[in-house]
């Protein structure tokens, strides 16, 4: 590829989903265009980006964006985080919600194990009230990754990674090599295509909103703008849930650290949040 | 320094574990089949086991359920690491005192991140 090539490919993906696209790691861009390119029967990685300059067809561009995206994830990532949604915030939630469902989206889900963890952890929790009722919603831009997060099939190598072999035998049957996840948590969770620029205003509110490992390929410019848009879509008491690593940007005027554990934040009461703007 | 014991009939699988789990951290020592393992721990006991399951004289589950009733037995985190790959025999294992399991193929990702599952890290 071309640096103009790569500069396409940059400015698409940051036009069409925010993405950052480091132009310098063309490596990185071809690995995950080679297979797109073998799918869609071309020849070659050059020959996919031709198709593309010479048609602009929404199709193909937004295959390619969907196919810049980092997908990498893995069963209860950053373990700390699980255990103090399921011993502290979903308890908290269930006495709150009552007979009303905990509303819980990942909201960039990828392959589906954030959101399978969150439910089989949920289900576990000694502190949730009696009788509280989950909906787990799981999103992302990618439609490959949605289908395969709504098959709830996973290699040897994938439930390897984070899922404890208790929660193995529990959770999941196999057919040789491949790892079926039960329809009860499968069918608890619903999946949406939804790119977060957009207006999510007609989603709803949630109780927990998780976005780890996200804000990192996202341009930074739009950080503030999304994390205001997610936390505009937050129940007043809920969460929202970044990677402990990942900082406020710009929206430090609507959302607090909410507790001890990092990458957690709950809103300001809006008396507050006029005071802190 | 904490002790593991690979415990696999490979020389192959033993030495490509023994790597692995050196560079997290362990001394380690090997056996061959459950008997020498069963020898080993006798005269000192590991802080963990990476335990086959096929082997010759004595296979892992047996090996395990011995070790489970040796005196201080109880205290070795036994990770099986095997190409049984089924819900019985992970089951089994379960049954009969493993703390993790791990389904060969394996690499080093996973042993470190099934090790750190055990609480052995």
């Amino acid at each position: 590829m071309t640096p103009e090539d790569m500069d396409l490919l940059a400015a698409l993906g940051r036009a069409r989903a925010g993405l950052a696209v480091d132009v310098d790691k063309t490596y990185v861009v071809e690995s995950r265009l080679a297979p797109l390119a073998r799918r869609e029967g071309f020849d070659s990685i050059e020959a996919l980006i031709a198709a593309l300059r010479a048609k602009r067809e929404e199709r193909l561009i937004w295959a390619v964006v969907e196919a810049l995206t980092f997908n990498e994830t893995s069963f209860f990532r950053d373990r700390e985080v699980f255990t103090h949604l399921r011993d502290t915030v979903l308890p908290t939630l269930s006495k709150a919600r009552r007979d009303q469902p905990i509303r819980i989206w990942s909201a960039a889900c990828s392959t589906g194990q954030e959101v399978y963890s969150l439910a089989m952890a949920a289900g576990e929790s000694r502190e949730v009230e009696p009788g509280a009722k989950f909906e787990f919603f799981g999103s992302d831009l990618s439609e490959r990754c949605l289908e395969k997060a709504q098959s709830g099939l996973y290699t040897q190598f994938e439930i390897q990674r984070g899922l404890p072999i208790t929660q193995l035998v529990k959770h999941f049957a196999n057919q040789d090599d491949t790892w079926e996840i039960s329809p009860r948590i499968r069918q608890s969770v619903r999946w949406k295509r939804i790119n977060l620029l957009s207006d999510l205003s007609s989603l709803g509110r949630f109780d927990v909103i998780l976005l780890r490992h996200v804000l990192a390929g996202i341009d930074a410019s739009l950080h503030g703008r999304l994390i205001e848009s997610l936390a505009a879509r937050l129940a007043d008491d809920g969460v929202l849930v970044l990677s402990p690593d990942d900082l406020l940007t710009g929206a430090a005027a609507t959302l607090f650290e909410a507790s001890d554990q990092a990458g957690v934040f709950a809103r300001r009461p809006a008396d507050q949040a006029e005071a802190a703007a | 320094m904490k002790t593991c014991l690979v415990v696999d009939d490979s020389r192959v699988i033993r030495k490509v574990a023994r790597r692995v789990l050196e560079d997290i951290g362990f001394e380690i020592a090997e056996a061959a089949d459950g008997m020498e393992a069963l020898a080993w721990c006798r005269a000192a006991m590991p802080d963990a086991v990476l335990l086959d399951w096929n082997m010759p004289v004595m296979n892992g589950i047996e090996f395990l359920r011995q070790l489970r009733n040796e005196p201080g037995g109880d205290t070795p985190t036994v990770v099986f690491c095997t190409v049984e790959n089924d819900v019985d025999h992970i089951r089994a294992a379960l049954e009969a005192g493993a703390n993790e399991y791990i389904m060969k193929p394996f690499d080093g990702e996973i042993i470190a991140a099934k090790f750190a599952e055990a609480g052995l890290l």
